[in-house]
């Protein structure tokens, strides 16, 4: 029977929580703060709190000189996509790992985790050859493609954890049934991995959201996204913090609400299994 | 053929015809985020009410993600880049390797005379005019008049090291938050490195020898790091080994900087309603040491159009538009003389109006004393004042950019910075085959 915590070991901990929390926060604060400032305010040494100039004039410069709503579409595009994509094709591997393992799958799985260590620039020019060849460059079905590859492993990763959980001798019993491995699949093990398929969803969501290196080089005008938005702020010469922090601002802020709506299904997801 | 079908067959054709010539040609803009070019995106409406065939669709990056981009864009083919902005250390590789399309042809009223001479060179190949200036910019020194002047002091128009150095004594006062003078100090081929070699010029001091040997075991280089270290460690601020041109820009218009010697464009910064200084800053030329060459040096953003661009003539359109006299004329109509983009063309600094900028004088006269053939006072086989025009300078200037950087932040002596510079450039240079 597990022992209650005492009122000071609580209080210990939640404030340890707090304040590993505000530190973890402090940047995307700053950074919001930042951009309610004006460019010499926001460079100012000691930095500036209370006594800053405060502005809205950023926002309305950002928004002004960039077609926010465009790149917002094609990061919603491209983030979706590649996880919807991807999760067509990692449920039935997953379900393949999970149920009916080979002598190598488990190699397999390490393999497939293994090619997220190799950096992206590697392979930069072969790709950026690749959708040359196939007209991928600058559209939206290149990235979703690219994106989903990245993201595969871990998607395979997160979805196999989850299917291990499940007991197989359900699946058996559906099979007993006369379910075929298509209904198997789609009516037995999906609706009862749907959490776990919604944290590998938003987590998903999420890294392709923030993803910039391959966003930023095989695009240039259609199927730029907000990594392309937030780039387009930084000047060579001159004061521009206040303005990219604005435009940080303005690309963050929808993964950001869906992050604070779904967070319990994020801790979920990333905790699923650990602790048994 | 009935005479319903023939209607309709010359509707179709006559359609088609009209369809062809209104058809509107997209051209992709690859540029950086700067004043100038911004302001440029606001005049549009000029462009397309002469050109309304053509559209313009900018990509605006960051300085380094821009360069890696369009070089492999260049290097595979990839054409997704119709009209490229880039600087002058690029222009002459790139148009040696035949990967921007020559600008030799552009219409009669672009005046490819009326081009600065020491920018026009600089963006020349073996006579071709690979790229159009649309600013050019070098370095001078910039000063703070009210505390020259608490000083009882002057500072001449043409300084020299030791008049800086004096200067910067006189004026540093750390306690009330001011230091003598600010210097790049931050590792980068375009930050302290680009500074440090053109201070290096002034000194006598080259990167190669006219066998591309390396020259940092020379005492030219010596006299260069121990001026700029005993300087910066004297009269500069505190963790200035972390400063570059923005960093710098933020210093001085704090008030914090006596002076500041970087690129002429910072002038209208300091000038700015972001600068508390505004109304008391002088300029200056960049010093010397008496032997024929300024610490000055020659940098452009220019327009090129790539060899893989199937849209060349909308692209050429574009660039007579943007760099052309008339461009420089309506930026002073609708925006005023102080910010039509400098360091270009020759008649800008003939016109009356503009020699009432406060800083055009100066910024000619900067750019008119660099010259990229003859950087130094001994003889060099490369092109370039702040860097060498050959492939291998970036990598060999930020990793001696981050040695110098090191030693200014004292983790390693002058000696020991300029041996470990000569041992890294000399290696790089027997790996590219330049020596043996």
């Amino acid at each position: 029977m597990a022992r209650a915590a005492s009122p000071r070991r609580k209080l210990i901990t939640t404030l340890a929580a707090w304040t590993v929390a505000l530190i973890i926060f402090f940047p995307v604060l700053w950074m919001i703060l930042t951009s309610f400032k004006t460019e010499a305010s926001a460079v100012a040494m000691p930095p500036q709190f209370l006594s800053a100039d405060w502005t809205l004039e950023n926002y309305v410069e950002v928004w002004g000189r960039s077609a926010y709503p465009r790149f917002f579409w094609n990061s919603v595009v491209i983030a979706v996509g590649s996880t919807l994509l991807g999760l067509v094709i990692a449920i039935p591997a997953a379900w393949a790992m999970a149920f009916v393992p080979g002598k190598r799958t488990k190699d397999l799985l390490m393999w497939m985790l293994s090619t997220k260590m190799m950096p992206a620039v590697a392979v930069m020019i072969p790709i950026y050859l690749l959708f040359l060849r196939f007209g991928l460059l600058d559209t939206r079905i290149g990235l979703v493609l690219v994106l989903m590859l990245m993201n595969l492993p871990i998607i395979i990763w997160m979805l196999y954890t989850y299917f291990k959980e499940i007991p197989a001798e359900i699946l058996e019993a559906a099979r007993m049934d006369g379910a075929s491995l298509w209904n198997e699949i789609l009516y037995v093990l999906t609706p009862m991995a749907v959490p776990g398929i919604a944290s590998t969803m938003l987590l998903n969501i999420i890294l392709a959201w923030n993803e910039a290196f391959w966003t930023i080089t095989l695009t240039t005008t259609r199927a730029a996204p907000l990594s392309a938005f937030i780039a387009s702020f930084s000047a060579p010469q001159g004061l521009f913090y206040a303005k990219l922090s604005a435009a940080s601002a303005m690309a963050i802020l929808p993964i950001l609400i869906l992050g604070w709506f779904s967070q319990k299904q994020l801790v979920r997801g990333l905790t699923f299994g650990a602790v048994k | 053929m009935t005479v319903t079908f023939r209607a309709l067959l010359g509707a179709s054709v006559a359609f088609t015809l009209t369809g062809a010539a209104l058809a509107e040609t997209t051209i992709t803009v690859a540029t950086v985020n700067n004043g100038d070019m911004i302001r440029m995106q606001g005049l549009m409406d000029d462009f397309y009410a002469k050109h309304p065939d053509i559209k313009v669709e900018w990509v605006t990056l960051e300085e380094n993600v821009l360069r890696q981009n369009v070089t492999t864009d260049i290097a595979t083919g990839g054409g997704q880049y119709d009209v490229l902005t880039i600087g002058t250390y690029e222009v002459p590789i790139w148009g040696k390797q035949g990967w921007l399309a020559s600008l030799n042809d552009l219409p009669a009223d672009y005046d490819v005379d009326d081009l600065l001479p020491a920018i026009r060179g600089g963006l020349t190949v073996d006579g071709t005019l690979y790229a159009s200036p649309f600013y050019g910019e070098s370095s001078m020194v910039m000063y703070r008049t009210d505390l020259m002047q608490a000083a009882g002091m002057e500072m001449p128009e043409a300084p020299t090291w030791a008049d800086i150095e004096t200067a910067a004594a006189a004026m540093h006062n750390p306690d009330a938050g001011v230091y003598g003078v600010c210097l790049r100090g931050k590792a980068g081929w375009g930050e302290n490195t680009a500074f440090i070699t053109a201070m290096s010029n002034s000194f006598g001091a080259r990167w190669f020898d006219e066998n591309w040997v390396p020259q940092f075991d020379q005492p030219e280089w010596k006299a260069t790091l121990d001026f700029y270290l005993n300087l910066m460690n004297s009269y500069g601020p505190p963790g200035a080994s972390n400063n570059g041109f923005n960093e710098n820009l933020t210093l001085f218009n704090q008030g914090k900087c006596g002076m500041w010697i970087d690129a002429t464009v910072a002038a209208s910064f300091v000038t700015g309603k972001d600068s508390t200084v505004a109304d008391s800053v002088g300029f200056a030329l960049a010093p010397d040491n008496g032997l024929g060459k300024r610490g000055n040096w020659l940098w452009a953003w220019s327009l090129a159009i790539p060899a893989s661009s199937q849209k060349q003539d909308a692209a050429k359109a574009f660039i007579n538009w943007a760099t052309n006299k008339d461009y420089l004329a309506l930026v002073a109509e609708k925006e005023g003389w102080a910010n039509v983009p400098p360091g270009t063309r020759t008649s800008l600094y003939a016109n009356e109006d503009y020699a009432k900028v406060p800083f055009a004088k100066m910024t000619i006269d900067s750019i008119n004393t660099a010259d990229p053939n003859n950087p130094s006072v001994k003889p060099v086989p490369y092109v370039g004042v702040q860097f060498v025009a050959i492939p291998e300078f970036q990598g060999m200037g930020t990793t001696v950019g981050e040695i110098f950087s090191a030693a200014l932040a004292g983790q390693k002596t002058a000696d020991q910075a300029l041996a470990e510079a000569q041992a890294a450039v000399t290696e790089e240079m027997k790996a590219s085959g330049y020596i043996e």
